[in-house]
């Protein structure tokens, strides 16, 4: 952690818990927007099948509204006023509603984001560690690059790694101060992130549970996980019944 | 620890899949179970005395006993937030070996006749969910979810459902509201989830190892899975240890283990050199205990009677390199972010315990406000909705407590480095979350 600085004295009254915008003017002369029209609102094929498969999962099609926004962030880059006008089109939901759900979670971004997310967790563990100095070479290192996004985040639940990242989802860790500028590389080639470092490759701690020959779990992309379909490392044919 | 029960060979490779859990025994607890009447798994379940493995500690076949019986629209929950600070046990377990976890919530609505189960699970963790997605499939295609499960006439619908980054969503009903497609807001209770929870349904919500052990308990029955570890404290106990220790990482140990055993014997301890200076026995929620405390033994009772509590079982470790000021900073701006702001005392307290340590670090506050800083800390216990100001107060109220004379001289220091520098303009704030 770095040592104390001097920082200036603070606001009171001011928030930092899930109540962004609470105080925001709002201008009440503007009607509220109501359920999309499906004929005015356009929904591209693929996002409006892929919201309806969600809805279907559950007793409550509503249930889906944040796999549904996950979808849309992801069609459409971020949680865009146009993005969740289709998802409120397909799922009959009012903008308004939609957007205090997106408002609620940190991944759903409602202001337009960097195609890539660095998520740098800077919480108890890693930062007793280093994280804290990790997030500033991280952001150093991105610097000039506009299409990644570096974010200090709350713990990521893989402190046993840390100072860990998640790179698109993909956690790696420990990191030293050099991965910050190698994590960059990566990203802009289009390469796996740190490979030898990435979270999946890592064996388990308890001395019980490790396994000679472990190399850890095989990459599971969305498009693995279809029905049936094995998704892991290694399975030796003639030993299965 | 003489036999590991959920970490037994985890690194197998493809246990993931279905072949290989099947030709380890897995889902012969299931077959076992669905020849059993129902009642009979739940008295399994309460004789194992197993209590939850989320943070709370309520026995799991008590809980169980208390959803109504019959046909009705009930729902599981599985738990799988794991966002409380230092805990990364279900991750493991869900990445590794997603059918113990499936083949346990199978029993569990069988045993509880219900048709509907979801895994709640944090958005961040996707490769964990993409893993769950599959092993689901694999489940579904050999028919172990679906209708008439293995012949049994019982059916079950299970679904993977992602979250999108919010630590209130693992507290229950946050939870149960997340899942209902709205701000993950915790419900005043009572009632209870198990009287009217998911869609106003009688719902059971349970932590994954919770869950993850209910076919060990069938496999060896309960009364004599209730030897294994500390009266009051039944099996075994996946622990997460972080910090300023050796071998950081997952372990399975019984509990009533010494303390001292879990982070110098498995973890080895701090670095050369260094000395613990205080550890958090549960997670970031759980009041700090010191060096001299490292002997207590690692259960439900013994923590409680320190003081303290089990949690969740993320052991945090703090060596002597760090100061009790950046500790407490790191764990109040935490919860000030992950407020809800739903109640009074949680969205200021916190929020005004975030600012007060900032007053400090810029040479504002006096030793005296330590006095006020504590005395916030009280207010905010118990009187809030859920226990997530509680859980910013504990450990704040005892890292107070426990390292006042430090924190004083903290207070001085910086009020001299401030005096000694030159006026700033002082428009900005110190940001919470977003940094
Ligand atoms: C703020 C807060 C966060 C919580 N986070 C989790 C969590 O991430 N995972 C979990 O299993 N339980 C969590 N809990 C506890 C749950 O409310 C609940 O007690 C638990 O899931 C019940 O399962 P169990 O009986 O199997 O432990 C949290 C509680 C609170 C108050
Ligand atoms: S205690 Fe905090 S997190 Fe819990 S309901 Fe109140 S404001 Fe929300
Ligand atoms: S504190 Fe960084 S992952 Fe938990």
């Amino acid at each position: 952690m770095s040592a104390i600085d001097r920082r200036p004295p603070v606001r009171r009254y001011e928030h930092g818990s899930r109540v962004p915008g609470w105080d925001d003017a709002v201008d009440l002369t503007k009607p509220p927007a109501t359920v999309p029209d499906p004929a005015t609102t356009p929904v591209p094929e693929e996002l409006r099948r892929a919201i309806e498969a969600e809805m279907a999962k559950y007793p409550d099609a509503r249930s889906a509204s944040i796999p549904a926004l996950h979808l849309a962030q992801r069609h459409h880059g971020w949680c865009s006023p146009e993005a969740i006008q289709q998802v409120a089109c397909v799922m009959r939901l009012t903008p308004a509603y939609l957007t205090s759900v997106a408002s609620f979670y940190d991944m759903f971004a409602l202001q337009p984001k960097p195609r890539h997310d660095v998520y740098v967790c800077t919480n108890i563990s890693c930062s007793l560690l280093g994280a804290d100095e990790f997030y500033d070479a991280m952001c150093h290192a991105a610097e000039g690059h506009g299409d990644i996004g570096v974010r200090g985040f709350e713990c990521l639940g893989a402190c046993d790694i840390g100072p860990m990242a998640s790179v698109n989802g993909e956690y790696v860790g420990p990191l030293d101060l050099d991965d910050a500028r190698l994590i960059v590389e990566d990203i802009e080639a289009g390469r796996p992130v740190l490979e030898h470092k990435q979270l999946r490759r890592r064996a388990v701690a308890d001395a019980h549970g490790r396994v000679e020959g472990f190399d850890g779990i095989a990459p599971v992309g969305q498009e693995d996980a279809v029905a049936g379909s094995p998704v892991s490392g290694p399975v030796n044919p003639e030993e299965t019944p | 620890m003489t036999q590991p029960l959920l970490f037994d060979r985890i690194d197998e490779p493809g246990l993931n899949t279905l072949p290989v859990y099947e030709r380890r025994g897995g889902y012969g607890a299931l077959r076992k179970a669905l020849a059993m009447p129902p009642e009979a798994i739940i008295e399994e379940i309460k004789q194992s005395a197993i209590r939850g493995r989320g943070g709370a500690g309520f026995q799991m076949g008590m809980k169980a006993s208390f959803l109504p019986k019959g046909e009705m629209a009930k729902y599981l929950v599985c738990n799988a937030d794991e966002s409380e600070p230092g805990t990364f046990k279900d991750r493991e377990l869900m990445q590794k070996s997603p059918h113990t976890l499936i083949e346990g919530m199978i029993i569990t609505t069988y045993a509880t006749g219900i048709h509907h189960a979801f895994i709640y699970i944090r958005g961040e963790y996707q490769l964990q969910a993409d893993i769950l997605d599959a092993a689901v499939a694999e489940a579904e295609a050999a028919g172990y979810l679906g209708e008439n499960i293995l012949g049994s006439g019982h059916s079950l619908r299970l679904v993977v459902h992602r979250g999108a980054g919010a630590y209130i969503c693992g507290e229950e009903t946050g939870l149960l509201d997340s899942l209902e497609g709205k701000r993950g807001n915790p419900r005043l209770k009572p009632p209870f989830p198990a009287i009217e929870g998911l869609y106003h349904g009688p719902t059971l919500v349970n932590n994954v190892e919770t869950l993850g052990t209910v076919p060990t308990i069938i496999n060896m029955g309960g009364a004599e899975y209730a030897k294994i570890g500390a009266p009051g404290s039944t099996g075994t106990k996946l622990i997460s240890v972080s910090g300023d220790v050796q071998r950081p990482g997952n372990y399975e140990i019984e509990l009533g283990t010494s303390s001292r055993e879990i982070i110098y014997g498995l973890c080895g301890g701090p670095k050369p050199g260094r000395t613990v200076k205080m550890w958090f026995p549960g997670g970031s929620s759980s009041p700090v205990l010191l060096e001299q405390d490292l002997d207590l033994a690692y259960d439900f009772d013994t923590l409680a009677k320190a003081g303290s509590m089990l949690g969740s079982g993320a052991i945090i470790v703090v060596d002597d390199s760090h100061s009790a000021f950046e500790v407490m900073q790191k764990v109040v701006k935490f919860y000030a972010h992950e407020s809800c702001g739903k109640c009074v005392p949680c969205r200021e307290g916190t929020n005004w315990t975030h600012k007060f340590l900032a007053r400090i670090a810029s040479g504002e506050a006096t030793p005296m406000d330590l006095d006020i800083l504590a005395s916030v800390q009280t207010q905010i216990i118990g009187n809030c909705l859920c226990v997530l100001g509680d859980a910013m107060a504990m450990p704040v109220g005892s890292i107070v407590a426990k390292f006042r004379d430090e924190l004083e001289a903290e207070i001085e220091a910086a009020r001299e480095r401030a005096n000694a520098m030159p006026a700033v303009e002082t428009e900005h704030l110190v940001a919470i979350g977003a940094h």
